[in-house]
């Protein structure tokens, strides 16, 4: 039986709820109760094992390759608390019935609740510590949603975004400590990790390790000064504060402790902090609750103080503290969830929580009054009840401390007294709520008993407090050992509660309940005296310093992204420039072995003016149209040197290129400031030479490098397959259409897409609101010169001949698809610019959109074709025929491949320009064009 | 011949990166269509410089490396639907902004 499903149940089950959310909240709850029953079974299922001592580790295939795997482990330690999370939820899934019975929300309640137990199981049955920590995470952010349950009230709000902010952080903290433990571990899984605890303890970062990983625990367990977020989650509905802070959210923490005490604890540094924050938690809780007027922030604070008490015995390390701890915790859990559930039902009866109201509560529910004894009995370590045991537990382990001085004379003083807080806030709230006088100003009134159903899991939570207390040697055996063996990875023998009679343990637990007692009976004094004392609102503190780092954050923020194209491309500049040049430095000789070419006068002149011209356009540009046309100078001498160092395909796409691209920027700038502005200061003009300087100095370098090295390369495969291959002696032509014909293939769909992409741009530009300073008038009014238009009708025929030469001989010599495609856009571009747009759309046979989706389709349709014959995608075939008249004659799948790019280039290219050009007459061509 | 290669490299790398640096989108475009000429000669450099050796099977007893042509030349044609593109960005943002600056505010403007 795989563990995953005892997950995977309520996480369906939270899907169930979901879906039938409007549901009434009695069929929700029996909906919500379905799989967490089942869960339980399937983990009582295991007992056998569990209490055999056999840990059991399932490993499920994720994604081998990279050795992620789903893997989950069960021994007692996850046992135990996977069945205080589902058996104390299957309780407040029944408890929780009756409080949302006729309010709305139960739909969202139920399923948040099923998903926050799936992920607290998912905490204590990992294997994998970052799969562990997914869980982590996904508790938080649930319980960001349940604590905010009530999104209409502030405090709500606020709560849920403190305890994000604390316990997320937290769990950052975590992430940080537990990558750390796995590489000094070399794995994530537990098995090893535990394995490893000599060599961990020992290791250079063990402290930054424990340091992380406890903040991650005691943000989450609420331990000082993390305990803010907990007080101010009461403003939750009741169910989700007695499930969070009972049983789950703020014990995954002290899990966690408990987990990894074989890894990491037994060490000084261990001690000192866990039992001091341990100390101080236990102190400041059960002082803050002894003063809480609120039902429910008493409670909350002592969770606060009893999260502190286990924190504590967890630290301590004396053999059987262990035992304490988790004895405690199980105790912990049974009395404080129905505690919680009390609360809620005398806050729905009298419609508040103030105890300085709700008095003398057992006139008006005495059955709740009796069920309300025995776990507020058991919280403060009254005789027969589990709580008592426990406490004592605490007193006789505090006593077993050797060292250090300071901790043996100071933790059983210590924990006597937070024992004497506990036994008073205990009584306060039972007496307080139940006696103390006569009700004062009730909203509501008569409070009212609920159903006695409603109370069944008061009473079965109370009877196990009960149970516990009575046979505490038989509970320990059946669910504490185990997982103290587990948690302790050694042989331990059974807890001795005989012991528990002894002396000195026995007059500590007196003390604490007379002095709890004495405390309760002079409180009026008291509470005076600590109203008087000045108030400390941490919230304050708190919400200080997240509007601190808010704050902080946007100032940084602003610096680095302040909306400036030209602050961005300077941070990406000078980042190059640094990762680049300090690789270049580095290079023992930036000249390689090769020699150099000599240098012929007529390539020097052209480098020069192809030099000049681009400083040219950099330092005109201020004057747009003449920067225009140098740039157009610098692209045909680009055209040049391709044409120079034997490229003549690149040259012929170069040169018909740079003809659209120059037209298209003229069109554009017909729209646009004739002139830029001189805006730049001084230091920003100085900035940018200077960067600009340093690219241009670092490619330099850097291709001067390159050229002067030897290399590999593959282009011999290319040459030598090229004609036997590819049937074609062009082997640029080839390469493109047939060995990386799968390239070009996205090459031209890229080129399709920015074509559609400018035409839906262009759509709904109206340019009839010109920019300042444009003069598109006064070109739009000038007619179009006759002599132009007569030559460009005379060349159209030529031109396309001339097309179709280039494309069909292009498998063989310079050309192909591409600039046959270019030069027919060309070609037809200059009928647009001669004969205006009105004259040429009219003429056109096609639109252009389906020319460019019909090219991309003849390509993709060349490659598919391949596989009619059993051959891979976009493999070619090629015959020589005999053709009457002309001689032989090659035919070639790839030449059918190279229509499609033609087809694909003359539409995109004449799209673009079609529309581009549509802007300039003033109310469009009548027709849209594309 | 190398070294004057990569001297003109780095002039119009230079020339692009400082007109990309300025405030205005026509000036920018200008910039990568300068800039884009410069990668292209960078990679078309990688195949090192050859000499009346074109790339076809049978012209010459040495050819120049076909395969950096062949990545350049659809280089040229993507390079050349980008500046369209671009191109009709700055047509948009003028429109609609009132301005060509290429934070599509002019700095004397007020700023949040």
């Amino acid at each position: 039986m795989s563990l995953g499903l005892v997950i995977l149940i309520p996480l369906l089950g939270a899907c169930l709820t979901a879906w039938q959310r409007e549901g009434t909240s009695r069929n929700l709850a029996l909906m919500a109760a379905l799989p967490a029953v089942l869960s339980l079974v399937l983990l009582l299922a295991w007992l056998p094992e569990v209490l055999a001592g056999v840990t059991q580790v399932q490993r499920l295939a994720w994604i081998p390759s990279l050795g992620l795997e789903l893997s989950f482990r069960l021994d007692g330690l996850s046992w135990l608390f996977a069945m205080l999370i589902i058996g104390i939820g299957c309780l407040i899934v029944w408890y929780a019935r009756y409080y949302f019975a006729g309010k709305p929300g139960a739909g969202r309640f139920f399923t948040l609740m099923l998903l926050f137990m799936a992920a607290m199981l998912g905490i204590v049955l990992s294997e994998n510590l970052l799969f562990m920590l997914v869980f982590w995470e996904l508790t938080s952010l649930v319980s960001f949603l349940l604590i905010g349950f009530n999104t209409d009230s502030q405090g709500a709000r606020r709560g849920a975004r403190m305890s994000l902010v604390i316990t997320g952080g937290g769990g950052l903290m975590l992430l940080a400590g537990l990558v750390l433990l796995g590489q000094a571990v070399g794995s994530y899984q537990l098995t090893d990790v535990l394995a490893a605890g000599p060599m961990l303890r020992a290791h250079d970062h063990y402290g930054l390790i424990l340091g992380l990983v406890l903040l991650g625990a005691f943000t989450k367990s609420a331990q000082f000064p993390f305990h803010l977020w907990l007080p101010h989650a009461m403003s939750a509905p009741t169910p989700v504060s007695a499930y969070l802070h009972s049983a789950t959210m703020v014990k995954a923490g002290l899990f966690l402790m408990a987990r990894l005490h074989p890894a990491l604890a037994d060490t000084e540094l261990w001690f000192s902090l866990v039992t001091v924050t341990g100390m101080l938690t236990l102190m400041v809780g059960a002082f803050v609750a002894m003063f809480m007027h609120d039902m429910k922030g008493l409670l909350a604070y002592s969770t606060v103080s009893h999260l502190g008490l286990i924190t504590l015995l967890l630290g301590l390390g004396t053999p059987m503290a262990m035992a304490a701890a988790l004895f405690h915790l199980v105790c912990h859990a049974l009395f404080k969830a129905p505690l919680f559930m009390m609360a809620g039902y005398v806050d729905q009866a009298t419609g508040t929580r103030d105890m300085r109201k709700i008095n003398g509560m057992w006139r008006f529910m005495p059955v709740l009054m009796g069920l309300s004894a025995i776990p507020a009995a058991a919280m403060a370590g009254l005789p027969l009840m589990s709580g008592y045991l426990s406490k004592k537990m605490l007193f006789s382990e505090s006593l077993q401390l050797a060292t250090p001085d300071w901790a043996v004379a100071v933790i059983p003083v210590w924990v006597t007294l937070a024992g004497l807080f506990s036994v008073a806030y205990s009584i306060r709230i039972f007496h307080n709520v139940y006696f103390n006088g006569k009700p004062i100003d009730l909203p509501i009134w008569p409070p009212r008993e609920p159903r006695y159903a409603a109370l069944a899991p008061i009473a079965l939570l109370a009877m196990l407090s009960l149970v516990i207390g009575l046979m505490p040697a038989e509970a320990y055996r059946w669910l504490v050992h185990p997982a103290v063996l587990a948690a302790r990875q050694t042989l331990l023998p059974q807890y001795e509660f005989d012991q528990l009679g002894a002396a000195l343990p026995m007059a500590m637990s007196l003390v604490a309940m007379a002095g709890g007692l004495l405390f309760y009976a002079i409180r009026k004094p008291l509470f005076r005296l600590h109203a008087r004392l000045p108030e400390v609102d941490a919230k304050e503190i708190f919400d200080w310093i997240m509007r601190w780092v808010i704050e902080l954050s946007q100032r940084r923020v602003y610096q680095l992204e302040n909306g400036s194209l030209q602050r961005y491309l300077m941070f990406l500049l000078v980042t190059a420039v640094i990762l680049v040049g300090l690789e270049l430095i580095r290079l023992p000789d930036w000249r390689g072995p090769l020699p150099l070419t000599a240098i012929d006068p007529l390539t020097a002149v052209a480098a020069a003016v192809l030099c000049l011209s681009a400083i040219g356009v950099a330092l005109f540009h201020h004057y747009r149209l003449p920067a225009l046309l140098l740039l157009g100078v610098t692209g045909l001498f680009v055209t040049l040197t391709f044409a120079r160092f034997s490229a003549p395909d690149l040259a012929l796409t170069q040169l018909s290129v740079e003809v659209m691209a120059v037209v298209i920027m003229m069109l554009a700038l017909s729209f646009l400031p004739q002139q830029s502005p001189k805006e730049s200061s001084g230091a920003r003009f100085g900035r940018d030479l200077v960067i600009a300087g340093l690219v241009g100095a670092g490619i330099a370098t850097l291709s001067f490098a390159i050229l002067t090295r030897p290399y590999e390369s593959i282009a011999t495969f290319f040459l030598a397959n090229s004609l036997p291959g590819g049937g074609g002696t062009n082997v640029v032509n080839v390469i493109l259409v047939d060995f990386r014909g799968f390239d070009t293939l996205g090459e031209i769909t890229v080129l399709g897409i920015a074509a559609v992409a400018v035409y839906a741009f262009t759509r709904d530009l109206h340019l009839k609101e010109r920019v300042a300073g444009s003069s598109a008038g006064h070109w739009v009014a000038e007619p179009h010169p006759i002599m132009l238009s007569m030559v460009a009708r005379l060349v159209l025929p030529i031109a396309l001949l001339v097309s179709a030469y280039i494309f069909l001989r292009g498998h063989n010599m310079p050309g192909g698809g591409f600039i046959a495609g270019l030069i027919t856009a060309v070609a037809l571009t200059l009928q647009y610019m001669s004969g205006g747009l009105v004259w040429a759309q009219e003429r056109m046979l096609t639109h252009f959109r389906p020319l460019i989706g019909g090219g991309v389709l003849i390509a993709t349709a060349t490659g598919l074709g391949s596989w009619l014959f059993g051959r891979p995608f976009l493999t070619s075939a090629f015959g020589h025929f005999d053709w009457p008249l002309v001689g032989e004659f090659e035919l070639a799948t790839a030449m059918l491949f190279d229509l499609g790019v033609y087809t694909t280039v003359v539409g995109a290219t004449l799209l673009i320009l079609a529309n581009l050009g549509k802007l300039m007459t003033v109310s469009g061509p009548g027709k849209e064009v594309g | 011949m190398e070294l004057l290669y990569a001297l003109t490299l780095g002039v119009l790398t230079s020339c692009g990166i400082y007109l990309l640096l300025r405030a205005r989108t026509f000036t920018v475009i200008l910039g990568l269509t300068l800039l884009s000429h410069a990668v292209n000669l960078y990679l078309f450099a990688s195949g090192r410089l050859a000499t009346s050796a074109p790339a076809i099977v049978g012209f010459a007893d040495h050819s120049a490396d076909p395969l950096p042509q062949a990545l350049v030349l659809t280089a040229i044609v993507i390079g050349f639907a980008m500046t369209a593109f671009v191109v009709v960005l700055a047509l948009k943002a003028a429109v609609e902004l009132r301005n060509d600056h290429v934070d599509g505010e002019n700095p004397d403007e007020d700023r949040p």
